[in-house]
């Protein structure tokens, strides 16, 4: 484990994310971990880690990292706008630096959040079974806690060289500026009125200043789904639960792990990393997709990310 | 005429499966706050947990959350599965831990809670601590265990407005459940009284002294 990068400027919220901790969710833990999977694991795959190993997710303004030794990195997602030493460089590419080299972000072009991995991985403190960040109990990652100036970044062992240049397609990369989030109808979706159910299918709804990795609060046509109340339930990344005001709230990686309010959509799979490329003020629709169609696109996701290994 | 007896002795149990987008699915065991659905619901995702086609299986009030990987299996498979597993009869259950927890029945809601139920707060501690409560579920946040079934004394509806902070270690009433807040968070549930007892324990593995299926005794403390 060696001292491969430091943190000059930390960016806005700038966190070690790896899969996560999903057999913690029966302690109330949120499982965390990366937001976008996709650009996650193709970070990783790029520079021939595996594609689980931890990276760092940046949030709309990126950091500044100066490199301490020679490595590979590669930086993939949301368009930050990154650059060495000032001049853009490719993304969803391998790019060599070089003792000194300064990896930095221009700006949010498109999408929210950018994936950089290093060759190796990166190493963070290990936290019932991930390395994830989890900022509400102050473990995991980076001390449990975004990065800040003068942190060092240490990554692991390579078990087979990365090399430069590597690239995922251009046609391979997910449509982050798509934002009809394909989803599936929940398990109450009946409950919805049938304005509320055209609305919701139907009408443009925009991320509040509240929304984060624990979820996003939507600001649209107010939902009516009114019944008994439900007995909790566990609950998973992409959901879309309608609480009794009637504005409803999608589910991210960093969810509560139960509740009770109707779930009347679950956001399909494959399209979970074109949601986690969504900022406050971002607009979004839903458009219900079926089941088989869902697996269509989650089975060339998978193709793509099998392209680079 | 010789008396007809039915040949089984007990209803199938009815499990409703949704599915969760294209990865996940939700199997509903009951729709009551109920012991041996919960039991139920507990072993199921303890089976389910041991399949190789199955990511994370975590047991709710009277239901099952299952993610799975659609890769190795399909929605209808994995609900053929959840129905055969759900019709077994859950292995016998062994007690769960039982944990005493000392508490201080001063809560900033006690006043209102008297009121509301016509009791006096001696009633109302007496009526919170005599049951030997079941934790029916361990989530929505680290180390919260959902209690029940309170007393029917008890009962009262969510307060109308969630309170934006309630302090770690209140503890608190609401419908047919009680519980104790492990963090600092907002709530809507009636505040009665608070526990020096830490639920979120951060560094142990798990984390949380509560696990679904323990059992929980409040008693009165004075500091």
């Amino acid at each position: 484990m060696t001292e491969v990068l430091r943190v000059d400027e930390p960016g806005l919220f700038t966190t070690i994310q790896d899969l996560g901790r999903p057999q913690a969710v029966g302690s109330g833990v949120t499982p965390g971990g990366a937001m976008d999977r996709f650009a996650h694991a193709a970070a990783n795959l790029l520079l021939f880690n595996d594609g689980a190993a931890p990276t760092l997710e940046c949030t709309l303004r990126g950091p500044r990292l100066v490199a301490q030794a020679a490595c590979v990195v590669a930086v993939t997602g949301g368009d930050l706008q990154p650059r060495v030493n000032q001049v853009s460089i490719p993304m969803w590419t391998s790019v060599p630096l070089a003792p000194g080299d300064t990896l930095s972000f221009g700006g949010r072009r498109l999408g929210a959040r950018a994936y950089v991995a290093v060759a190796g991985g990166f190493v963070g403190d290990r936290w019932l079974g991930s390395m994830s960040t989890n900022v509400m109990a102050g473990r995991g990652g980076m001390r449990g806690r975004a990065l800040t100036a003068g942190d060092a970044l240490a990554a692991g062992e390579s078990w087979r060289p990365a090399q430069p240049g590597r690239t995922l397609a251009e046609d391979l990369r997910p449509a982050y500026g798509d934002r009809s989030l394909r989803v599936i109808a929940g398990p109450h979706v009946d409950r919805l009125m049938p304005e509320s159910r055209a609305a919701l299918f139907g009408s443009p709804f925009t991320l509040d200043p509240d929304s984060n990795r624990m979820g996003y609060r939507l600001e649209g046509p107010l939902l009516e789904a009114p019944g008994e109340d439900l007995l909790s339930f566990g609950l998973i990344a992409g959901v879309v639960q309608l609480p009794s005001g009637g504005r409803p709230i999608m589910l991210m990686a960093d969810h509560q792990t139960a509740g009770g309010y109707p779930l009347v959509a679950v956001v399909a799979s494959a399209w979970l990393p074109v949601a986690a490329q969504l900022a406050p003020g971002d607009e979004l629709r839903f458009v219900e997709t079926s089941i088989d169609e869902a697996l269509r696109s989650r089975a060339a996701q998978r193709a793509a990310l099998d392209s680079i290994s | 005429m010789p008396r007809r007896r039915s040949t089984t002795t007990k209803a199938r149990p009815r499990v409703r499966v949704y599915p969760l987008g294209d990865a996940a699915a939700l199997a509903e065991l009951g729709t009551r706050l109920d012991t041996a659905i919960n039991t139920r619901a507990i072993a199921l995702a303890a089976a389910l947990k041991k399949r190789r086609d199955v990511r994370q299986a975590v047991p709710g009030h009277a239901s099952v959350t299952v993610r799975f990987d659609p890769e190795q299996t399909s929605l209808e498979m994995m609900a053929a599965a959840i129905r055969r597993l759900a019709t077994k009869r859950p292995p016998v259950e062994e007690p769960g831990r039982l944990h005493r927890i000392p508490v201080v029945y001063d809560g900033p809601d006690m006043d209102d809670v008297c009121a509301r139920l016509n009791l006096s707060p001696q009633q109302v501690i007496a009526l919170h601590g005599k049951p030997i409560y079941r934790a029916f579920l361990v989530g929505f946040v680290p180390g919260w265990a959902y209690l029940g079934p309170l007393a029917d004394e008890l009962v009262l509806p969510r307060r109308p407005t969630p309170r934006t902070r309630v302090p770690a270690g209140s503890v608190a009433i609401a419908g047919r459940q009680t519980g104790i807040y492990p963090l600092t968070s907002p709530g809507g549930w009636h505040l009665i009284g608070r526990t020096s007892v830490r639920l979120f324990l951060p560094d142990s593995d798990p984390p949380s002294l509560f696990r679904a299926g323990d059992r929980v005794k409040f008693f009165a403390a004075s500091e």
